[in-house]
Parts: structure tokens; C-alpha cells; sequence
């Protein structure tokens, strides 16, 4: 289906982030930004998202959280890691607590780098998850076309 | 006779194919007037259509099958009250039926145990309580005026409704807010990101579920607009344009209330919908049946 791109739905977490990417997060959604014009909607819920969008790096407590929101959003789904900490680890790398970044414990697709992350850039990193949705989504339907011939 | 029949059928089978259509386009319509008034761009008009078809394609994660089972009732059933809205059929059968979908809906959400979803059930059943008195009245409304339950024989008369029962009118338009779960009554759930208990009810209903329940909220949201447009509609055919703009009306003004209210705790929304089914209902109960 070629429309898939057209309705990323985007579920945002704050692992161990010191909120400054999430309060960039939540500007994009502001009319400023707005990215609710490429159909993105911010949900609540692992069960209706495509994007997972972390910030924060990754600490003991939060590993099992973010594996388990990981295991609720069905297929296809990108993971999308805003900002320094939530690509490695960021200045909080060296803690006692922290494992490093998202990668350290689910698959991450792209990664957005900053400190604090810019709207400008998360928006772009939203656009490229987009298009990886859309192709992940492709993969998928030629699987199982393959599995038809079969 | 039978080509009257044949027409009925020809409506409840319009009412099928198009109700999707009309609902996701209002849909689309409410996300983009609901960016303007918030100084936003919006998404394309045609958004709701390319989220359902999206939803169609997710993988199934459900917990249970039970649950995709009452969702697909919660559409037939409806269905089944437009279709017989439509069809000029009586007007209690289209309430009861629409009572008995909310109830599949209320079934779907507690068969996944979520905490998330069993709040959204319990706060849909107190919006049930509130709506259902004006329901039935508004019903009660379209008979007291025109002398019959039956919507074929509604259109026939010469006097529109509204004349009659402008209190029923405003009464219903007031519960048309709980239905269409626009603040400040979306308690068990909302369209909208500042989510209180993440979806309520919908929380658990994944990929086709969720897309279901969706089209059979606009197939829901197209019957009660018609309800709205039967207040106005006479023999004469141009009542129908008026009714057509009465329903934008009221749809606009749901919208604007929509964004600008907060969201209300059960109990005002309780006490706000049967105080106002009282005064307004009750009132032009109490007038039609002193003339």
C-alpha cells in the first residue's frame, strides 16, 4: 500500500533524558513546527504506534520498560532515538546507572543527534522514519507475496 | 408499494456504501477546522481515510480474538441503527440498536483486562447514563409532533419538528457533544494527544479492531447527524438544503466546543446532561402535551 507513509503515528518516551529534548519534542507538535501536517500523531499508546521515539539514554530501571512499550507496537515499526543521549549515552555515559544509548537494548533505526535535539532535526528524523515505515512496510507485503507463490 | 419498499432498500444500501465516505470526510474536515482554530496548517482533509487504511495493514497484536468478534458486532449493530434510520424504519428500533452497539463496544474493552480500558468502560457506561434519557426522549420528541415513531412518515408532514420540539432540538445537539466524544465530555476516549487514561477504551484494539471501531464511529456520527437533520426536513424538498446546513452548523459548533473547553470530571457531566435533558425535554414534553 503506497499510502502507509501518510499516517506515522509517533509514541514518544523519556528515558533518562534531562527533559530538554522533550520539551523540543512537544514544540514540533506546536503550530510554529506543527508535524501533525504529515498525518503524525503524537499517541499514548504502544498498541496504535508505528514510531517509537526515545529520548534519554537508557538506565537500569527503564530497560524493561522501554523492551516491553518495544514488544507492544505491532509491525511494521521504526525506532527512532532523539538526541545525544539516546544515541550513546550522551555526558551520562560514564554513570553507574546507565547502560548507554537506546541501542543498547532494542533495535534503533535512525538516530538524531543533538543537545538538546532541534525541532528542526527531529522533524527530519521523523520524515526519513517515514520513509523507512513505508519501506519496512514494502518488505513485509513482498514476504508474504513470496510465501503465497510458495 | 413495492417500489416504496425497493427505495427503503435503495437508502439503507446508500447509507452503507456512503456513511464511511461522509463520516471520514467530516473527520477530516473536524482535524483541519480543529488546526485552523488552533493557528495550525492541519493534515490533508483525506487523513482519516489513510489512517484506517494504515490500521488495516498493522500486525494483529491482539490479546484476545474475543475482542475483534465484539468490534465487528459494535459495527453491524451500527450499521443496522443507520440502516433503519435510513430506511424510514421506527425510531425507538434505531436507538435501542445504537444501545445495544455501545454495549458490544463496552464488551470489546473489558475482555482485555487492561486497567487502561476497563476505566475507559466504566466512564463509557456513565456517558451511556447520561445520554440515554435525552435518546429516548428526543424519540418520544418526534413523536408527540408528527403522531408517529416511524421516520417515512416524519418526512411527510408539513411542519418541521424543530417547531414543535426546538427543546428536544437543543437537548439532543447538548448529548451529541458525549456521542461524539468531543471535550469537555471525552472521558472514555478521544482523538486528541492529552490522552488521561492513554486511549480508554480503545487502548488495547489494535491494527483492524481500532480501524473498525473508526469506521463505525463515522457510520455512528452520520446517523445522529441525521437525527439532527430530521428536525427540519417536510414534505417540501427544500427543507432538505436546510436540513443539510443545520447539520454543518451544528457540527461546526460541536468543533468549536470541542476546542474550547477542558475536559469535565463524571460527575458534572452527569449532573450538566440530565439537568439539561430535564429543562429542555422535559420542558417541551410538558408544553406539547398541555396543547
Amino acid at each position: 500500500m503506497k499510502t502507509m507513509h501518510k499516517s506515522p503515528w509517533l509514541l514518544h518516551y523519556d528515558g533518562s533524558s534531562c527533559n530538554g529534548c522533550d520539551i523540543e519534542v512537544l514544540a514540533c507538535t506546536t503550530p510554529v513546527y506543527d508535524v501533525e501536517r504529515f498525518g503524525v500523531v503524537n499517541t499514548g499508546n504502544p498498541m496504535h504506534a508505528d514510531i517509537f521515539l526515545v529520548t534519554g539514554g537508557i538506565n537500569s530501571q527503564n530497560e524493561d520498560v522501554v523492551k516491553q512499550i518495544y514488544s507492544q507496537m505491532p509491525d511494521p515499526k521504526v525506532v527512532l532515538a532523539v538526541g545525544t543521549c539516546a544515541c550513546t549515552g550522551g555526558v551520562f555515559k560514564e554513570c553507574y546507572n546507565i547502560k548507554g544509548g537506546v541501542d543498547t537494548v532494542i533495535p534503533v533505526d535512525i538516530y538524531v543527534p543533538g543537545c538538546a535535539a532541534r525541532p528542526e532535526s527531529i522533524i527530519d528524523g521523523v520524515v526519513k522514519a517515514v520513509s523507512l515505515f513505508q519501506r519496512k512496510h514494502e518488505e513485509e507485503e513482498k514476504k508474504k507475496n513470496g510465501r503465497h507463490r510458495k | 408499494m413495492v417500489e416504496a419498499l425497493w427505495g427503503r432498500i435503495g437508502m439503507m444500501a446508500a447509507y452503507a456504501v456512503f456513511a464511511p465516505l461522509i463520516g471520514g470526510l467530516l473527520d477530516g474536515i473536524d482535524r483541519k477546522i480543529s488546526a485552523r482554530m488552533q493557528g495550525r496548517r492541519g493534515p490533508c482533509i483525506l487523513q482519516p481515510f489513510y489512517d484506517v487504511a494504515k490500521l488495516t495493514k498493522k500486525q494483529l497484536l491482539s490479546v484476545n480474538k474475543f475482542q475483534l468478534l465484539m468490534v465487528m458486532s459494535y459495527l453491524f449493530f451500527v450499521m443496522l441503527s443507520g440502516a433503519l434510520f435510513f430506511g424510514g424504519c421506527d425510531m425507538l428500533l434505531c436507538f435501542f440498536s445504537l444501545s445495544t452497539a455501545a454495549m458490544f463496544l463496552i464488551l470489546a474493552s473489558t475482555s482485555t483486562h487492561s486497567p487502561f480500558s476497563t476505566i475507559g468502560s466504566h466512564r463509557e457506561m456513565v456517558q451511556m447514563m447520561s445520554y440515554e434519557p435525552m435518546v429516548l426522549l428526543t424519540a418520544v420528541g418526534f413523536y408527540l409532533a408528527t403522531g408517529t415513531f416511524r421516520v417515512m412518515d416524519v418526512i411527510r408532514t408539513d411542519i418541521p419538528v424543530i417547531a414543535y420540539a426546538p427543546g428536544f432540538f437543543v437537548g439532543f445537539a447538548f448529548v451529541l457533544t458525549i456521542k461524539f466524544r468531543k471535550s469537555p465530555f471525552d472521558l472514555s476516549t478521544t482523538h486528541h494527544a492529552h490522552q488521561e487514561v492513554v486511549k480508554g477504551v480503545t487502548t488495547e484494539m489494535v491494527g483492524i479492531e481500532y480501524a473498525t471501531t473508526t469506521v463505525a464511529e463515522w457510520y455512528e456520527n452520520v446517523f445522529l447527524l441525521g437525527v439532527v437533520g430530521l428536525f427540519f426536513v417536510t414534505s417540501n424538498p427544500w427543507s432538505y438544503l436546510v436540513a443539510a446546513l443545520a447539520v454543518f452548523a451544528v457540527y461546526f459548533i460541536e468543533i468549536l466546543i470541542d476546542n474550547t473547553s477542558a475536559r469535565v470530571k463524571w460527575q458534572l457531566m452527569l449532573k450538566l446532561a440530565w439537568g439539561v435533558t430535564l429543562v429542555t425535554g422535559g420542558l417541551n414534553l410538558f408544553i406539547l402535551e398541555l396543547i
